[in-house]
């Protein structure tokens, strides 16, 4: 499979497993509910573990797990469920969480641009999107006017100097 | 008024680019409607009951006379000749073609204007006093706070997904006319006992299927704060909003399911964590006060006589200055209404010949500037005494100066039926029947100053709960009726109505409401208004005279 990170277009062979498949080895990813109840168990699995999170997991709960997490994933279970916005911002910005946050789901190429300004680097849209023409949208924009976690030059800055 | 610089052009012009990709996109099917919808709204486009909708941003109400050329090119070349200016101080365009829109938002980039987050689930256009920056009652100008927030609303990353819409209001005067009361958030400039200026910050007020009066959550903050407090409330509300039910999104049921103790402690302690790095750039701030100062008045303009003289030799000349104008700061100048509620107009409607006219108004006595009121009527904010009298006569040729505003004809009233797909009745027969009763102006004028709102739906657009007479259309049985409510305000006072009794048939609105007109002229003492009768006397008197005879 394929999918964007860090604006190119990259194989990646994460799984997301269900809650009763049993850990792959290899990258995988596991919910944050089943992250909570079987933490011990699938820190000693085989692989990397990364934790897929959703509109109102709470994130304080797995601060202390998130430098050995990756990827986190936040969730679009549909594409006007905007908190995954905040998730990505909050890991970044508050948890100073420095691996892969994957936006995963049911967003769409006008969203991509707002993702990558909250922190999202990674990019996993439903079957069939194609990534070539979703990687423009990384460049939707060139001005700024408010901070978020992509630490650009904002507007104000600019005028300033 | 605020100029576009490079950056603010660039960004509009970008998002022109971005919405001609999603358009061709869509009319080429390679986007569902489903995957449009959201991208059309936050680009202000709606699909009405004709044709699409178009809103276009007015930040806080404020326009050159180039933009509203502008405006009126859009409405002759793209639509049939008028638009509708709103009671959130924008204007839609009823009949637009889908394919035409990502040129009209040229257009408009063209005048720096855009139709941005005037629609979706988004930060949307904030609003203002109309009189901001002319009014003498003011603490401080509130129009530089409100570019300051549009800019930092304008494609927030973070917050163009909310659980619902989202609109601010900024007041700075001791006289709340920007109804801050009844938005997501409402901001008063105030003065704290040190004597410094901040912002009083309400939260969670909204008409709509549950109207409710916002709560203030923070008597003072400090104006470097604003953005981060901002974006605290913002965020709490993103995370924690409802998405289940459209109807119980908007922050005031968060507020009201939270508690305002609990919400306000959220906020606080989410503030606390983003606001040192949030802190408004003193610089900035500054700039954007620059373009807010005040027009290079004339200093004699006081000294004119011929006002006067004008003003005792006509009586419709002088009736029209003491109903249409209010008070500048600036001696010898006063802020003059253009009223948009002629007899048998649609509420708010205007043509694009009469926006040409009042453009050239605007410039000849207005210092090219102009400003639309969240009651649907335009006002030029700094005539010169000695002009009103030619600006009346040009004003009373285009059928733009009857002598109404603040009084029972100057009704706020939604499209309805005629426009809107969500509507279940329709308001502007309503609205123009009721005003075809008080054609008489001495009756008029004695009824003093009433506001009469009517929305189509439980929506609200016509902010009928904060009317003192509301009317809301309701669906019986596929019939029109109409429910009224009497005691509401969306000023310092504000209320929501309270329901008069039982809803009437269409037919019959508009002498119901001349009934409570003339119960109001038999109940009132001395000079009390409308708002100040309802509110000693409760609504009984109401109901027994207007049940009685139905
Ligand atoms: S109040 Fe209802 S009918 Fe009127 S414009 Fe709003 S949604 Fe449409």
């Amino acid at each position: 499979m394929q999918i964007i990170k860090d604006g190119k277009i990259i194989n990646d062979d994460t799984r997301h497993l269900a809650d009763d498949e049993p850990p792959t080895g290899g990258r995988f990813t596991v919910s944050f509910a089943r992250w909570q109840t079987e933490r011990e168990n699938l820190r000693q699995a085989e692989g990397t573990v990364g934790v897929r999170l959703k509109g109102g997991d709470e994130l304080a709960s797995i601060a202390l797990d998130l430098p050995r997490l990756e990827p986190v994933v936040v969730e679009f279970p549909t594409l006007a469920d905007g908190r995954a916005f905040s998730l990505a911002r909050l890991l970044r910005e508050r948890f100073g969480y420095a691996g892969e946050i994957r936006a995963h789901g049911d967003f769409i190429r006008d969203q991509v641009y707002f993702l990558a300004r909250v922190g999202v680097n990674a990019f996993e849209p439903v079957e069939g999107t194609d990534l070539e023409k979703l990687l423009p949208a990384l460049k939707d924009f060139s001005v700024n006017y408010q901070a978020a976690a992509d630490n650009v030059e904002l507007v104000y800055q600019k005028r300033g100097k | 008024m605020y100029q576009y610089d490079q950056y603010d052009q660039t960004l509009v012009n970008e998002r022109v680019a971005q919405f001609r990709d999603q358009t061709r996109r869509f009319l080429a099917g390679e986007l569902s409607e489903d995957q449009f919808r959201p991208l059309r709204l936050m680009n202000g486009l709606y699909i009405q009951t004709h044709a699409p909708m178009l809103r276009v941003a007015i930040p806080y109400g404020l326009l050159s006379s180039r933009q509203l050329r502008m405006l009126a090119h859009i409405a002759r070349t793209y639509d049939k000749g008028y638009g509708h200016f709103t009671t959130r101080q924008n204007i839609q365009y009823n009949w637009p073609r889908l394919e035409e829109v990502p040129e009209i938002l040229a257009d408009l980039a063209s005048v720096e204007m855009h139709a941005i987050q005037t629609s979706g689930n988004c930060i949307r256009n904030t609003t203002s006093d109309h009189l901001a920056g002319v009014c003498v009652d003011e603490l401080e100008d509130p129009r530089p706070w409100c570019e300051i927030i549009r800019q930092w609303s304008t494609l927030h990353p973070e917050f163009a997904f909310l659980p619902r819409k989202f609109k601010i209001a900024v007041s700075g005067a001791a006289k709340d006319r920007a109804a801050t009361q009844v938005h997501d958030i409402g901001l008063h400039l105030v003065k704290n006992e040190q004597g410094e200026t901040g912002f009083e910050v309400l939260v969670g007020g909204g008409l709509g299927r549950t109207p409710i009066i916002g709560q203030t959550i923070r008597p003072f903050l400090e104006k470097k704060h604003l953005l981060s407090y901002l974006e605290a409330i913002l965020r709490i509300y993103n995370l924690f909003g409802r998405r289940d039910n459209k109807y119980k999104a908007r922050i005031k049921i968060l507020l009201k399911e939270t508690g305002v103790e609990q919400f306000t402690q959220l906020v606080e302690e989410e503030w606390s964590q983003i606001r040192n790095g949030l802190e408004l750039d003193e610089r900035e701030i500054e700039r954007v006060k620059s373009f807010f100062t005040s027009p290079d008045y004339d200093p004699n303009a006081a000294a004119d006589k011929s006002f006067q003289a004008t003003l005792s030799g006509n009586p419709a000349f002088s009736a029209w200055v003491r109903v249409n104008t209010v008070e500048n700061k600036s001696p010898g100048y006063r802020a003059a209404f253009v009223s948009l509620k002629a007899q048998g107009i649609a509420p708010g409607d205007m043509t694009d010949a009469q926006m040409d006219i009042v453009a050239d108004l605007a410039d000849r006595f207005s210092f090219g500037e102009l400003r639309v009121t969240h009651t649907q009527n335009l006002l030029l904010a700094d005539v010169k005494q000695a002009d009103l009298y030619e600006l009346w006569q040009r004003l009373d040729e285009a059928n733009l100066a009857t002598a109404n505003i603040g009084k029972a004809t100057d009704i706020i009233c939604c499209p309805g039926l005629d426009f809107c797909s969500l509507a279940n009745s329709s308001s502007i027969p309503v609205a123009l029947e009721i005003a075809t009763r008080l054609e008489d102006v001495d009756y008029l004028y004695d009824l003093g100053d009433i506001r009469i709102n009517i929305s189509g739906c439980m929506n609200g657009c016509g902010h009928h709960t904060v009317g003192h007479i509301g009317i809301l259309g309701v669906d019986k049985k596929g019939e029109e009726w109409f429910q009224l409510t009497l005691g509401g305000s969306s000023s310092n006072d504000a209320s929501l109505g309270e329901r008069l009794g039982p809803s009437v048939p269409k037919a019959e609105v508009a002498s119901v409401v001349d009934g409570i007109l003339k119960t109001y002229v038999e109940l009132r003492e001395g000079q009390e208004s409308f708002l100040d009768t309802v509110r000693r006397t409760g609504i009984a008197p109401f109901q027994e005279k207007v049940y009685a005879n139905h």
